[in-house]
């Protein structure tokens, strides 16, 4: 097994992006990812790309050939192949690019995420996300999936002390986060009360604790660590790379308010990375709603089961905090494009250990973590990435 | 409510499963017919619901604990403010949904609350 780094990463910028196609966005991704690596099309020897639903949202599958044919190397008969793990399809994708490099299979590997949500209208849109759920025992019932995780919220809400004010700080940190985050989808602050007045979605959830349908689309590259500086001065050891699977259903869980399998996925990177919580300065985690992002920081063990709510209001968890979270702004504030978000929470790591994170830059990061959710939490990547 | 039970390791499954998670190939799953009281776990009001069920906002969606063992997601018909953790509930046969006007009615278990 070899050791495998980061040698490029590209984002596009996230939100209603109505005049990119989903052809477009992946384009853009992949192009600014060689750019960054310096590399030409014809030196890639495989693509995994996450994407959750285009079948649904653009009425396309095959999704792996088309890639390859629009970002040129179809005609190389590069292999291309997409994941798709529902909201954690970047995060699969990553680790098995991880994986085809580790193994000695290949050598240079691009890993992309692409999600074209908005050429739907809503309603069809927050259906479309429904299959992240079971679809016979949630959604045809009438679970959507903000009233999961609502529900998890109300779970929590009555065993541990966490306040509607608490839970609100969430979104208010990452919405300041993304203020700093050129490719945000949200560019603007807000406050507690901006989201205690939005509009209630599924109790005690409203429009602001929820994170937004957005385009957008990222790429990384991967090859062997004793090969990156053939490509880049700043190359980023992949330390870890992690994943675990859980129920589908929420009702089957073992404890409605613990992602079991971000607790497994999480001491396993810790683990494989030789790393305590203390050596990692900061991490992406999955808030698909600000619930989500409570129960992450305790379910990879940064605080104490019940103390989240407090652990964010005391300022913990802010870009001077003793562990930034969603420095990127997170799901809420810089979009969701679903199969992109594993991907573009690595590009966020790597800009902040390279040192180009700008205005939201964590001085002397050395240490990343990304945790990528699937559904309500029946697949987590984890992911540990360190500078060289 | 027809589910099923798993005869190996005596652990019963709503919505039924053919395959024992836990015994997997040495399980035998026999047919169960529930007695369909239970015990709400955790609920939520839904406000903005999907196409098919926007009509009936706000519902009451829960996921409930049958006395059997096993939890299930559906909705309460109860008005929303009744709704609590701990209220014991009852199954009942309702429509859950239509494919429009003229398409299949949609029927299945919903739970109103019991004494």
């Amino acid at each position: 097994m070899r050791d495998v780094a980061v040698i490029g990463a590209g984002c596009t910028t996230f939100g209603e992006k109505w005049s990119s196609s989903f052809r477009d966005l992946f384009v853009e991704a992949g192009a600014l990812a060689l750019e960054d690596a310096q590399l030409s099309g014809e030196q890639i020897d495989a693509m995994y790309v996450g994407n959750m639903s285009a079948g649904r949202f653009i009425e396309q599958e095959h999704i792996g050939a088309l890639i390859a044919d629009y970002a040129g190397l179809a005609t190389h008969h590069m292999p291309s192949t997409r994941v798709e793990a529902a909201c954690a399809s970047g995060g699969l994708a990553f680790r098995q690019a991880v994986i085809a490099v580790a193994s000695g299979m290949e050598d240079i590997v691009v890993a992309a995420g692409v999600e074209k949500m908005t050429d739907v209208e809503p309603g069809a849109s927050t259906d479309t996300l429904t299959g992240a759920a079971d679809r016979e025992w949630e959604g045809f019932v009438g679970a959507t999936f903000p009233g999961l995780y609502a529900m998890i919220a109300t779970d929590y809400m009555h065993r541990y002390p966490l306040t509607r004010e608490q839970l609100a700080m969430v979104a208010v940190k990452n919405h300041y986060n993304g203020a700093r985050n050129p490719i945000a989808q949200f560019q603007q602050e807000i406050t507690i009360d901006t989201v205690l007045k939005s509009t209630m979605v599924a109790e005690p959830l409203r429009l602001f604790d929820c994170s937004p349908i957005t385009d957008g689309a990222a790429a990384v590259i991967v090859a062997p660590l004793e090969r990156a500086r053939e490509f880049t001065d700043t190359p980023i050891k992949v330390l870890a790379s992690a994943q675990a699977s859980d129920t589908i259903t929420l009702h089957d869980r073992r404890d409605i308010s613990t992602l079991d399998a971000s607790v497994a996925a999480g001491k396993w990177a810790l683990k494989t990375a030789r790393c305590t919580h203390k050596d990692i300065d900061l991490v992406e985690v999955h808030d698909c709603f600000s619930i989500a992002e409570i129960c992450a920081i305790e379910d990879l063990g940064f605080c104490k089961k019940g103390e989240a709510g407090k652990f964010t209001a005391d300022g913990e968890t802010a870009l001077n905090g003793t562990i930034p979270v969603n420095t990127s702004g997170g799901l809420k504030a810089c979009g969701h494009p679903v199969g992109a978000t594993g991907i573009k929470q690595v590009f966020e790591i790597v800009q902040q250990l390279r040192g180009e994170a700008g205005k939201r830059q964590i001085d002397g990061a050395k240490i990343g973590m990304t945790h990528n959710v699937g559904g309500t939490g029946a697949t987590v990547a984890v992911h540990i990435l360190g500078r060289v | 409510m027809l589910g099923t039970k798993c005869e190996t390791c005596g652990r019963y499954f709503f919505p039924p499963r053919s395959f024992c998670p836990d015994c997997r190939r040495n399980g035998k799953i026999t047919d169960y017919k529930f007695a369909g009281n239970g015990t709400v776990v955790t609920y939520t009001v839904i406000h903005t619901a999907n196409e098919q069920f926007e009509a009936y906002t706000p519902y009451v969606l829960a996921i409930i604990k049958l006395d059997e063992g096993p939890r299930m997601t559906a909705q309460v018909v109860c008005e929303p403010k009744d709704a609590k953790i701990g209220m014991r509930v009852k199954s009942t046969f309702r429509r859950i949904a239509t494919d429009g006007a003229s398409g299949i009615i949609h029927y299945g278990t919903k739970f109103v609350p019991a004494e």
